[in-house]
């Protein structure tokens, strides 16, 4: 490219309004980057929910609890092949920062609705043989160092004391792209030790013989507890893990009107930018066409270095979101996929560069059309 | 009517009955009326005549930098007004070398950078771009400040690349307006210089603005710009 030593010239004759553009695509890549990140983390849980499961929670909040007897009762519905259950525990394992999910499980009817869980079945007998034993996710083993054997000491939060485990097995998901960290104990042992709640279950999950008919379940089930004290709320996993995101608020509507308005303001104060150092150089862009630069070659060195600067402080902005994930999941355990993949940073970076596209397009237009007498009597 | 003294096809600048007039608001102001000129290949023209008589119009007018109210402009044989700007351009760049009273370097490019700027346009490669850049800053004597940047450069210098920047594609015509103006004596005769040799040694046709006396010296003729109308001095070397 013969004429790039121009463009670079370009840029440099305003260092500083140079580095604070590239700047402002730098930044706005890396919140792109970072929402994308987010975002996919949030609706991790979604992609890997089974469709032909449903989960059936306290209809006044999902942290309030349902009687153990619905077991019995969900089961004797038409359609469903098998019902488990289990309970958020809260434990913290030394430090709150350590967040994990760690649950307690009826093990009689758990791997029979979660089939995608695989664990050796030698391991599974060895938690079935110690009613202090656990089993924990592979993401969580790694993350802590733990092996089968160890003893897990986790303070209660909601049933206080402190809680023994011993690791008896490390399961994996079918589908080893998707996370494994969650900390899983026996019903029975909770049950037997707390010292109130007795007899609650925190949630059911019922697998349908067949999904289609899933609608028809749903309403089943929550008519058959209606008008008693423990109203329930059915839906799929799926809507559910969706809809524990959307709790938090419409994470994606805001992530998308976030990073409209972070786009919006870059191409203004870009656009500004280059139209001001365009009209700055008004005389040296008349030169360029005395000399015999064409209307268009003129058009193209302008967009070009908008193109460049916004080309640059994009890959910038990527490669910083890039270095951060791989520092890990920073809220210990809530964004459990924390991961750009390499079509975000594609999409990323074709963003920057039709931003810049845009913002150095109008000046440039304008350099086109400038008639060289004109700009010359400006002088 | 002066100058129709190019007999047949072979002069190289024909101008026909140009007129130039500008509006602003209401008012109109005739700035070329009927002006004719010929130039043969390889004269040096000065042309003369108070501020504001229209010289730099024509000027632009024979650079096809602006285009005429009425009349025609040919440059060895082609007609102006029939080109389209983009070919307009590509004309500039092949046949014209224009030099500015202010220089008109571009301040982020070197000196080389500059002069080399034409060249870009041709499909030269990077080592005949060098050979032909350093011929032009031999030829205007500036061979050791390639590397500098305008603002290192005395008025003096900056115009010679300026010039070298002009004649580096090999140009037939160089356009210059007031190229002494900004210069103090002794420089302005070195420019003077420079420009006679470039028409007598390189046999550039030169058209050249000037309120400089002193050009007399290098020109072969001098034209006279008053209200419009372009009128011969009598000899060169009289004024
Ligand atoms: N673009 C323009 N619009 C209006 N008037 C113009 C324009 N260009 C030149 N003029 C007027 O035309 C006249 C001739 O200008 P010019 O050719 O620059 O004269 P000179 O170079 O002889 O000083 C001046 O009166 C000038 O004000
Ligand atoms: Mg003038």
């Amino acid at each position: 490219m013969k004429y790039l030593h121009i463009i670079l010239a370009n840029l440099k004759r305003k260092k500083f309004r140079t580095i604070l553009t590239i700047g402002s695509f730098a930044a706005a890549l890396f919140l792109f980057g970072l929402l994308t990140v987010i975002d996919k983390a949030m609706n991790s849980g979604a992609d890997f929910a089974g469709a032909d499961r449903l989960l059936v929670i306290n209809k006044v909040s999902l942290i309030m609890p349902l009687p153990y007897a619905y077991l019995e009762r969900i089961r004797q519905i038409e359609g469903i092949e098998e019902v488990t259950f289990s309970v958020w525990f809260g434990g913290v394992y030394q430090d709150p920062k350590n967040f994990f999910p760690n649950i307690a499980i009826d093990t009689g009817t758990y791997r029979r609705v979660y089939s995608d869980i695989v664990i050796a079945d030698g391991q599974w007998n060895d938690f079935l043989a110690d009613r202090q034993g656990a089993i924990v996710g592979q993401d969580l083993a790694k993350r802590f160092g733990w092996k089968i054997g160890d003893r897990i000491p986790l303070e209660g939060t909601i049933w206080p004391g402190v809680w023994e485990f011993n690791i008896r097995g490390i399961w994996e998901m079918e589908d080893k792209s998707l996370p494994s960290s969650d900390f899983y104990f026996r019903y029975d042992y909770l049950e037997e030790q707390r010292p109130w709640g007795k007899g609650t279950v925190g949630w059911y999950i019922v697998k349908v013989t067949d999904p289609s008919a899933g609608a028809g379940i749903v309403s089943a089930i929550d008519g058959r507890f209606e008008n008693s004290p423990y109203e329930t709320k059915t839906d799929t996993e799926k809507v559910f893990l969706t809809g524990f995101a959307n709790q938090i608020g419409n994470i994606r509507l805001i992530i998308i009107s976030v990073g409209a308005v972070v786009f919006i303001t870059l191409l203004l104060v870009t656009g500004n930018t280059m139209a001001i150092s365009v009209r700055e150089r008004t005389g040296e862009l008349a030169v360029l066409k005395t000399l015999g630069f064409s209307d268009a070659g003129v058009l193209g060195l302008v967009v070009s270095e908008s193109l460049l600067i916004s080309g640059i402080g994009g890959l910038i902005g990527l490669a910083l979101v890039k270095l951060f994930t791989l520092g890990g999941d920073p809220t210990g355990g809530f964004l459990q996929v924390f991961y750009l993949p390499p079509e975000a940073i594609g999409v990323g970076f074709l963003i920057a560069l039709l931003m810049g596209f845009v913002a150095g397009f109008i000046p440039g237009v304008n350099a086109m059309r400038l008639r060289i007498v004109t700009a010359f009597r400006r002088i | 009517m002066v100058r129709l003294d190019c007999r047949g096809e072979d002069c190289i600048v024909k101008v026909r009955d140009l007129d130039k007039k500008y509006y602003r608001g209401n008012e109109v102001i005739d700035v070329l009326r009927g002006t004719n000129l010929d130039v043969s290949p390889g004269e040096f023209i000065a042309f003369m005549g108070p501020s504001g008589s229209g010289k730099t119009t024509l000027l632009n007018l024979v650079g096809g930098l602006d285009e005429p109210t009425a009349g025609t402009i040919f440059i060895g044989g082609e007609e102006l007004n029939k080109l389209s700007r983009r070919e307009l351009a590509r004309f500039r760049a092949r046949y014209i070398g224009f030099i500015f009273q202010l220089y008109n370097l571009i301040p982020v490019l070197t000196a080389y950078q500059n002069v080399q700027l034409p060249l870009l346009l041709t499909s030269l490669s990077k080592k005949e771009r060098i050979k032909h850049v350093e011929t032009a800053l031999a030829i205007v004597g500036l061979t050791g400040r390639m590397k500098h940047f305008p603002s290192q450069l005395s008025g003096g210098e900056a115009q010679r690349v300026a010039i070298a920047r002009a004649i580096v594609t090999d140009p037939v015509l160089l356009l210059c307006d007031e190229p002494t103006g900004d210069l103090d004596r002794e420089t302005g005769d070195g420019i003077l210089e420079l420009l006679g040799r470039l028409s007598k040694e390189f046999g550039k046709t030169v058209l050249m603005v000037t309120h400089d006396a002193r050009a007399a010296a290098v020109a072969d003729s001098i034209l006279h710009l008053d209200k419009g109308i372009l009128v011969e001095a009598q000899e060169p070397g009289v004024f």
